[in-house]
């Protein structure tokens, strides 16, 4: 694809300030059985370009699946026709935006190693299905996996080359059961929880092999179990549940795009305001929370954005200080504040806003054995089931699928839906104990949505367990 | 069989040119097949402007040209599907079509029989176009920004033709375009005080904006006045037809699935139970003769004009899709494979909406919710925030603006027990997402008032 590319985008003319254009080549497989019976594969192959124009001020964006010469000289025409009729109501005046000009490549870990054959997806999604329906109370279970090649291309009429391809495999196995009125569904760190970057050696690293009878275990445990209690008490958050509160109520709010209004209309605005940087006291000492895209196996790893910037690893909360926003260049510049590289699409057919890539909390010292042993009244929850949040990302409530009591530093009873509320403003002042690296898992999310259009991209997320104090706790109806 | 609803300027060539492109393709297709071997396909395409505004100006203007094949490949009891980009340029694409046969031939040499393989065997062809001509959008958003004069406006508008289309093998042929807009703003005061306004429809109106713009600025001064913070608690509530589209929108969340049903994952298996109940005024139906959706499914299936849910608060339907009735021995309405209504209708009440104040008497006006998710799914219980305009109101008159609240409560107490009455108005919602393509999905809803929603945070 690319030496063409290059090729077309030598010929094709524009006359504006500066334009560009971003290639997507997408492909995706999907396998799965769902109780015990394979369902019919599908591939996706998604492939289309979007050209981008300055001028006069003005900027506009024409996107096309149409990529041969022709369709990208047309996506060009259309793109400078948007900038140029933007450019007297532009709320950015493009002449002041950088212009990318870098050149560059990435590759996944294992990008060119061998995928698995659909015969050995099927022998091992069959195998953890067979496990999986192993009572007359599992009522539905499915073991699946979806992986996706993706070559990325970022051409600039200033000479940027930026070539990334990328490689992700995301399992999912989930079992429900149901018994006198009640169904509780337990999955596999989430619907989808599972998402690295590089080859099937990632299954190993979260016990993929052995997790239909195990998770099928624990969903007839929560059919039993009492609801969780009511009441204000500690909360051992594991990874898996870590992953969502850091997303929604550290993440979101410190987009900048957010900060700036973009998203009011939809996704919403934030709590965060441009003055709090640089001294705002977002948690406890103890939050340390970095933006990394160089951890190799995590979901959102790449060199560049989606607007040729380098990413590096930054900062965004240091001892419980905020320090910068996720905002990629355009925003930093209309914010005058530092931020990151990451202003993202999610496929060739929708323009870079800021979004959360790889937004992770950086281990602590507490093994998950004195983080137990240290609490007196508290409940452990695991793998996020429920998520709300209100348009500025404070009054949350979030629920898990799995709950333990711990009891004079004991874990006891199994408890199901396990529910908790709070104030982000709050909340991550409430930090008290954060994780060792042996309790730190990399995990992540495919389906972050946000922006008009509408995009659904994904995020990663690493995060050790951790103890939050004097949290408001509450089950399910009786 | 074949039916045919057309409104279109003939003059439309690119319009013309799309339908012709998909029948061209689809009779390569037929050209395409082995011996033994039956296809089904789906076409999603659009040519669609979106502007993007903030704080009364563009923040980002752009076009989308997108055209996607879905390829189901049929051979015995097994099969598999291929879903690609096309270009529209049928000589280039079938290069993507021949890899695509290849591919779903390898695959299926690999594949064991499939018992639950469903696909329309009986002929049902049709054609439905809606194309109306629609101002250019840099015009439209020229109105909107100039009507907005002053003011922070936020919004996107998001216009131009959609397609989707169905082939098969065995001659079916179904068609449906529209040409629609969408313009979806917000008017804010400051921080998250704003009231949000939908436009969406097939013919634009400068009358009928202009009146939307107005209402909305009326709003945004009461908007003015100092906001209320409520304790947390039980309140009497009014939730607008835009309120009851987030609620509705969780019942579509695997409500209706005749799946989870069966599996009882569906958050209202316990009223397929007998075990809980709406008020007797409450019903749901997937009514697709007066929703924007097509007629048809993505595996050939004709929808019915209309399919019952709910009747006198007892559930009555489900949509089952050609999968699910194979696996659980169901009769099929032609739903998709996700089993979710696209043209939800929830049947009016009594109550006129312009009484709606005073059937509150005091209480929370709801104008918006957001961010939905079930706290308890079994027991119907859902969480999510109050947004935009809300207000406190004191015997029918709004008296404040109310601060952001989360509400915790069971739908079963809230369309059951709780429920006061429904207004006879009812709203055609359009459904703005637009994920991967602009959505073709609508719902038609009543307001509600109850007499007590539970308010914790």
């Amino acid at each position: 694809m690319t030496e063409s590319l290059h090729a077309d985008f030598k010929q094709i003319k524009c006359t504006a300030d500066f334009w560009s254009l971003r290639m997507v080549d997408e492909r995706a497989e999907s396998f799965s059985v769902r109780k015990n019976v394979p369902q019919p594969p599908s591939m996706s192959v998604d492939r289309g370009a979007m050209l981008t124009v300055y001028a006069d001020g003005g900027h506009g964006y024409a996107a096309t699946s149409d990529t041969s010469r022709a369709g990208l000289q047309a996506a060009l025409d259309r793109a400078a026709a948007w900038a140029r009729a933007s450019a007297t109501r532009s709320l950015i005046d493009s002449r002041s935006l950088p212009r990318p000009a870098l050149r560059g490549d990435y590759a996944s870990p294992a990008a060119d190693a061998k995928p698995w054959s659909r015969r050995e997806w099927y022998e091992l999604l069959a195998q953890e299905s067979r496990a999986a329906g192993c009572d007359s109370r599992i009522v539905d279970w499915e073991a699946s996996v979806e992986t996706r090649n993706a070559e990325h291309v970022y051409l600039t009429s200033e000479g940027g080359e930026v070539s990334q391809r990328f490689r992700f495999v995301m399992p999912n196995l989930s079992v429900t059961a149901h018994a006198d009125g009640d169904t509780q569904m337990r999955t596999l760190n989430g619907y989808r929880g599972l998402a690295q970057q590089g080859s099937e050696a990632m299954l190993e690293r979260f016990g993929f092999v052995g997790s239909g009878a195990r998770v099928a275990g624990e969903a007839l445990q929560l059919l039993a179990a009492p609801n969780c209690p009511s009441g204000v008490m500690d909360a051992l958050l594991l990874p898996d549940q870590m992953v969502l509160q850091i997303h929604e109520s550290i993440g979101h709010p410190l987009e900048l795009d957010r900060i700036l209004g973009d998203e009011r209309n939809f996704a919403g605005t934030s709590f965060v305001t441009l003055d709090m940087f640089g001294s705002y006291r977002y948690g406890s000492e103890l939050l340390n929370v970095t933006f990394d895209p160089t951890r190799p196996e995590e979901l959102a790893s790449y060199a560049f954005d989606d607007d040729g910037t380098r990413a590096e690893r930054a900062y965004l909360i240091r001892n419980g200080i905020l320090e910068r926003p996720l905002g990629g260049a355009i925003s930093q510049k209309r914010a005058g504040i530092a931020g990151v590289a990451n202003a993202r699409a999610d496929g060739w057919n929708r323009p870079p806003i800021d979004r959360m890539a790889n937004l992770n909390i950086e281990p602590g010292d507490a093994t998950l054995e004195q983080m137990i042993a240290e609490i007196e009244h508290g409940v452990l929850m695991r793998t996020n089931s429920s998520w709300s949040i209100d348009d500025s990302r404070n009054k949350f409530q979030f629920g898990c699928e799995w709950g333990q009591l711990i009891e004079g530093g004991k874990l006891t009873t199994v408890v199901k839906n396990p529910n908790y509320r709070g104030i982000s403003a709050n909340f991550w002042r409430s930090l008290k104990r954060v994780g060792d690296e042996l309790t730190l898992e990399v995990l992540g999310t495919p389906y972050c949505g946000k922006g008009e259009p509408s995009q659904q991209i994904r995020v990663g997320h690493a995060s050790p367990a951790c103890v939050f104090a004097a949290v408001d706790v509450f089950g399910g109806d009786a | 069989m074949f039916s045919e609803v057309t409104l279109e300027d003939p003059q439309s060539e690119g319009i013309v040119n799309m339908e012709a492109y998909f029948n061209d393709l689809a009779s390569l297709l037929d050209r395409s097949l082995a011996p033994g071997e039956v296809y089904t396909c789906a076409f999603d395409a659009e040519v669609s402007d979106f502007v993007r505004m903030n704080r009364g100006k563009i923040r980002q203007p752009g076009s989308v040209s997108q055209r996607y094949l879905r390829l189901h490949l049929i051979r015995g009891q097994r099969h598999a599907e291929r879903c690609f980009s096309l270009s529209g340029d049928l000589a280039r694409d079938r290069v993507d079509v021949a890899a695509a046969f290849s591919w779903l031939r390898d695959t299926l040499a690999e594949l064991p029989d499939d018992p639950h393989l469903s696909y329309a065997t009986e002929v049902v062809s049709s054609r439905s176009v809606k194309v109306r001509e629609l101002p250019a959008a840099d015009e439209v958003i020229a109105n909107v920004l100039d009507a907005a004069s002053g003011l922070d406006l936020v919004g996107i508008y998001a216009a131009g033709p959609v397609y989707r289309g169905f082939a098969n093998s065995l001659g079916q042929r179904n068609w449906h375009q529209a040409t629609s807009f969408n313009l979806q703003w917000s008017l804010y005061h400051r921080a998250d005080k704003a009231v949000k306004t939908a436009y969406g429809g097939f013919d634009w109106s400068a009358g009928t904006f202009e009146a939307k713009m107005r209402d909305a600025r009326e709003r945004l001064a009461l908007l003015a006045m100092p906001a209320r913070s409520l304790e947390p608690g039980s309140y009497r509530a009014y939730l607008t037809p835009t309120a009851m589209e987030e609620i509705a929108g969780m019942l579509c969340w695997g409500g209706f699935s005749g799946r989870a049903l069966a599996t009882r994952q569906s958050c209202l298996f316990r009223v397929q139970d007998g075990e809980a109940a709406f008020d007797a005024s409450v019903g749901f139906t997937e009514n697709t003769l007066d929703g924007v959706a097509p007629a048809f499914q993505g595996e050939g299936f004709a929808r019915p004009t209309a399919v019952p849910l709910v009747r006198d608060g007892q559930l009555v339907g489900s949509l089952v899709s050609p999968r699910t009735a194979k696996e659980y021995s169901l009769a099929t309405n032609g739903a998709n494979a996700a089993e979710m209504p696209e043209s939800l209708d929830m049947a009016g009440g009594t109550l006129t909406a312009s009484d709606a104040l005073a059937a509150l008497d005091s209480g929370l006006y709801i104008g918006n919710l957001w961010y939905l998710n079930f706290s308890d799914r079994p027991a119907c219980r859902m969480t999510g925030m109050t947004r935009f305009a809300s207000f406190w109101v004191e015997h029918g008159k709004i008296v404040a603006p109310v601060n952001v609240m989360r509400f915790d409560d069971s739908l079963f107490r809230l369309l059951g027990e709780n429920l006061v009455g429904l207004t006879a108005e009812r709203e055609l919602l359009v459904d703005a997402n637009s994920y991967r393509s602009r959505n073709v999905g609508s719902m038609r809803l009543p307001g509600a008032v109850v007499s007590e929603m539970a308010f914790t945070l």
